[in-house]
C-alpha cells in the first residue's frame, strides 16, 4: 500500500541532511510502528509523505497504492487516502470545526469524483463518531483547535481520520501528552478503524500505546535512517532497554 | 494664524466650484461650517492626519470622473424587511424610496425640511465639536454644502431597519449628503447602508444617541472600483447608550472612513468596527478618534484589512481618556492580511489616557496567510484556493463578529466569500 524507497530529504533552507535514505512498505490491513530517539526524523518522514513545504526529496520515491506520492500536492495526496494526524495539531481561529470538518470531506469527495455528502448526513455522522471520542457538541463549534488542551486536540485529529476514512494512516506521537483514558479513546478509535483495506504507520516513543494497538511490525529510527525493523517484540525490548544498544549494533 | 497660500488657493477653488444653501433653519449652521473651513483650509499631504492618505482628489475643485459599476450580483441587504430610503448620485429618488413613515421614527429629507426642526439644534454640532483636537475641514465643507441627507428622531424601538441605497449612475456625480439621526431615550434603531452612491462622495452621519438607547449601523461600499469617498461618522453617547457600526469595504480607489465618537455618560458602549477587500488600486484608510469623558464606558474599535496586488490599507485610531473616565475599558486592534509583497499596510495606534484606574490596550499586525494553518487545511483534503479563502475569511472573523445580527453577520460573509471567488485561479 505505502512503498517508501531509499528516500533521502534534506531541508530547502538549509544544507541539512535529516533523511538519509528509508525503506519501508506498509502492506493494506497492516499496523507498523516507528519507534526512535527524538530528532531521528520521524515527523520528517510525516511531513514528507503529506506534502508539507520546506524540504527538498534529494533522492528516492514514496508510493501510495501505485501513485507517486511525493508528485502531488498536499491536498491530492489527501484524496488519494493519505492521512496524518499531526503531533502539534494546528490552531485555526475563526473556522469552525464543523465547516473545517464539512469541506475537508466534501472537497475529498469532490476530487474523487464522488458525491457530496448533504449537511444532514453529514450532522448524524459526526455525531456519532464525535461521541464514542467524547467529543461535546461544543467542542465542534468552536474553531478549530483554538482553546483545545492537549488530549482535546488529539481527539480531535482521530475525529478528522473518522470521517475521511483515509486508505493509510500516519499517527505522529498521538500518544503524547494523553492521560490513560484518553490514550484509551484515542486507540479505541483507532482500532475501531482498523480493516483489511487500511495501514497504519504509527509514530510513538512509548510501548504503552502499543499495548492498545498492536502492531504487526516495528521500525526503528536513528539519524533518518530504518536501523532495524522486527515483531511486537521490539518494542518491549526498546521499553525494557532503551535505544542505546540498538544503535551501538548499527554503528 | 493665516493658511499656507497654497492651502487657501486650494481651498477657495473648492468653494468657489461649490453652492451654498440659502434660507431656511440649517442657513446659520451653514455659514458657521463655512467659516470654520476657511480657518482650517483643506487637507494638505503636509497635515499630520493626511501623512498616509494622499488628500488631493478628495478636495479637487472638481471630482475625478469614475465609471460607473455595474453591478453582476443583486444588492446586499435587498431580502430583507427594511425601510428603503435610495439616492441617485446623490439626490433623493422619492419613487424608488419607501413612504418615509415608520413606527417610532420621525424622518425627514435635509432638502426639504426648510421649517424650524429638531435637527437645528444638531446639524453641524457634532461635526463642530469632533474638529477639536483633530481638524476634519471635509467634514465642515459637507455641513456647508450638503444638498440633501436624511433625519431621522427616533422616539422608540424601531422595528425594522432603516436601509438608506445609494445609486451611481454619472461618471462624474459629486455627491454631499448630511444625514442626522437622534435617537431619543428609549429608542433604538438599525440603519443600513449600501451601494455606490457617486464619482466622489463626502459624507457626514451625525448621531446623538440619547441616554438608554441604542444605535446600530452596518453599511457595505464598493464594488465600484473607481469610486473616491470621504464619510464621517460623528457620535455622541449618553448614559447606558449603546452604539455600533460597522463596514465592510470593497474595491474603491480612494476611501477615508472617519469615525469621531464622545462617550458622554456613565456606563456607554462603542463598537466601531470595519473590514476591507482592496486589490490592486485600492486605498482605504479608517481614521478613528474615540474619547472617553464618563466614567465605565467601553470601546472597541476593531479593523481588518485584506489587501493584494500592491493594495493600501492605513489605520489611525486612537483612545482618549479624559481624567475623570475612571474605570475605562478601550481596546483598540487593527490587522492586515498582505496576500502578497507589493501590499501595504500603515498604521498609527494612539493611547491617550489622563485617568488612572483604566484598562487599555492595543494592538496592531500584519502578516501573510498563516502557512502551517495553509498546510493542515490543505493535508485534510482543502484545495489551496478554499483554503486561503477559508483563512482570510476566519481572518476578518473578528471585525464580523462585532455586527450584532448574525443574519447580516451571514450576508456580508457571502459578499466577502464571493469577492474572494471571483479572484481564484
Ligand atoms: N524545519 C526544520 N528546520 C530545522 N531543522 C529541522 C526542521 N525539521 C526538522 N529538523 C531537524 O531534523 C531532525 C529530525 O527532526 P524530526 O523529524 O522532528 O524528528 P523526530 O520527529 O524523530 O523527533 C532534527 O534534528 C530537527 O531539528
Ligand atoms: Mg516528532
Amino acid at each position: 500500500m505505502l512503498e517508501i524507497k531509499n528516500l533521502q530529504v534534506k531541508l530547502e533552507e538549509e544544507d541539512k541532511q535529516i533523511l538519509k535514505g528509508v525503506d519501508l512498505t506498509v502492506e493494506a490491513g497492516k499496523v507498523h510502528a516507528i519507534m526512535g530517539p527524538n530528532g531521528s526524523g520521524k515527523s520528517t518522514l510525516s511531513y514528507v509523505l503529506s506534502g508539507k513545504d520546506g524540504y527538498e526529496v534529494t533522492d528516492g520515491s514514496a508510493e501510495l497504492l501505485g501513485e507517486d506520492l511525493l508528485d502531488m500536492d498536499a491536498e491530492e495526496r489527501a484524496a488519494a487516502g493519505l492521512f496524518l494526524a499531526f503531533q502539534y495539531p494546528v490552531e485555526i481561529p475563526g473556522v469552525g470545526n464543523m465547516t473545517f470538518l464539512r469541506t475537508a470531506v466534501n472537497s475529498q469527495r469532490k476530487a474523487r469524483g464522488e458525491e457530496e455528502m448533504s449537511s444532514t448526513e453529514f450532522l448524524k455522522v459526526v455525531r456519532e463518531k464525535a461521541k464514542s471520542l467524547k467529543i461535546d457538541a461544543e467542542m465542534l463549534k468552536r474553531p478549530v483547535n483554538v482553546g483545545f488542551s492537549g488530549g482535546e486536540k488529539k481527539r480531535n485529529e482521530i475525529l478528522q481520520m473518522a470521517m475521511l476514512e483515509p486508505k493509510l494512516c500516519i499517527l505522529d506521537e498521538t500518544d503524547s501528552g494523553l492521560d490513560v483514558d484518553a490514550m484509551k479513546l484515542v486507540a479505541d478509535g483507532v482500532n475501531a478503524l482498523r480493516d483489511e483495506g487500511r495501514g497504519f504507520l504509527v509514530i510513538t516513543h512509548y510501548q504503552r500505546l502499543l499495548d492498545h494497538i498492536k502492531p504487526d511490525v516495528v521500525h526503528i529510527m536513528h539519524d533518518g535512517r530504518i536501523i532495524k525493523t522486527g515483531g511486537p517484540e521490539l518494542a518491549l525490548e526498546v521499553e525494557n532497554e532503551g535505544y542505546a544498544h540498538l544503535i551501538e549494533e548499527e554503528a | 494664524m493665516a493658511l499656507p497660500q497654497p492651502k487657501l488657493d486650494a481651498t477657495e477653488a473648492r468653494i468657489a466650484a461649490l453652492e451654498l444653501p440659502e434660507g431656511g433653519w440649517s442657513a446659520p449652521a451653514r455659514k458657521d461650517a463655512l467659516a470654520r473651513l476657511r480657518a482650517m483650509g483643506l487637507p494638505h499631504a503636509r497635515d499630520e492626519y493626511w501623512k498616509y492618505t494622499r488628500p488631493e482628489t478628495l478636495v479637487s475643485a472638481e471630482a475625478p470622473k469614475a465609471s460607473v459599476f455595474e453591478a453582476d450580483e443583486a444588492p446586499i441587504f435587498g431580502e430583507r424587511d427594511r425601510l428603503k430610503i435610495v439616492f441617485v448620485d446623490g439626490v433623493f429618488d422619492a419613487e424608488a424610496s419607501d413612504e418615509l413613515a415608520l413606527e417610532g421614527v420621525e424622518i425627514a429629507r435635509l432638502a426639504d425640511a426648510t421649517d424650524i426642526h429638531w435637527a437645528k439644534d444638531l446639524y453641524g454640532t457634532l461635526e463642530a465639536n469632533g474638529q477639536t483636537p483633530v481638524e476634519r475641514p471635509l467634514a465642515a465643507l459637507n455641513t456647508a454644502f450638503a444638498t440633501d441627507g436624511i433625519l431621522m428622531r427616533v422616539t422608540g424601538k424601531v422595528s425594522k431597519p432603516i436601509n438608506l441605497i445609494y445609486h451611481h449612475k454619472s461618471d462624474s456625480s459629486d455627491a454631499i449628503l448630511h444625514h442626522v439621526v437622534k435617537v431619543e431615550q428609549g429608542g433604538d434603531v438599525t440603519i443600513l447602508e449600501n451601494g455606490p452612491a457617486a464619482a466622489r462622495f463626502n459624507k457626514v452621519m451625525e448621531v446623538d444617541v440619547a441616554d438608554r438607547s441604542g444605535f446600530h449601523h452596518v453599511r457595505t461600499q464598493g464594488r465600484d472600483d473607481e469610486r473616491r469617498a470621504a464619510t464621517y461618522i460623528f457620535g455622541r453617547l449618553g448614559t447606558e447608550s449603546t452604539f455600533k457600526t460597522f463596514t465592510l469595504t470593497v474595491n474603491g480607489v480612494m476611501t477615508r472612513n472617519e469615525c469621531v465618537l464622545e462617550l458622554n455618560g456613565d456606563d456607554a458602549v462603542a463598537h466601531v468596527a470595519g473590514a476591507c477587500m482592496g486589490d490592486g488600486d485600492f486605498h482605504h484608510d479608517d481614521t478613528v478618534f474615540i474619547t472617553h469623558d464618563a466614567v465605565n464606558c467601553e470601546s472597541r474599535q476593531v479593523f481588518k484589512k485584506v489587501l493584494r496586488n500592491g493594495a493600501t490599507g492605513v489605520f489611525q485610531g486612537k483612545i482618549l481618556v479624559k481624567p475623570d473616565a475612571q474605570k475605562t475599558d478601550g481596546y483598540q486592534i487593527s490587522q492586515s492580511l498582505l496576500l502578497d509583497d507589493d501590499s501595504q499596510f500603515l498604521a498609527k495606534p494612539e493611547l491617550e489616557i489622563y485617568a488612572d484606574d483604566v484598562a487599555c490596550s492595543h494592538g496592531s499586525t500584519s502578516g501573510a496567510i498563516d502557512e502551517d494553518g495553509l498546510f493542515y487545511l490543505r493535508a485534510r483534503g482543502l484545495p489551496r484556493g478554499i483554503a486561503e479563502d477559508l483563512l482570510t475569511i476566519a481572518f476578518i472573523a473578528e471585525a464580523v463578529q462585532e455586527v450584532e445580527d448574525e443574519g447580516l453577520q451571514e450576508e456580508i460573509v457571502e459578499r466577502v466569500e464571493a469577492w474572494l471567488l471571483r479572484r481564484r485561479g
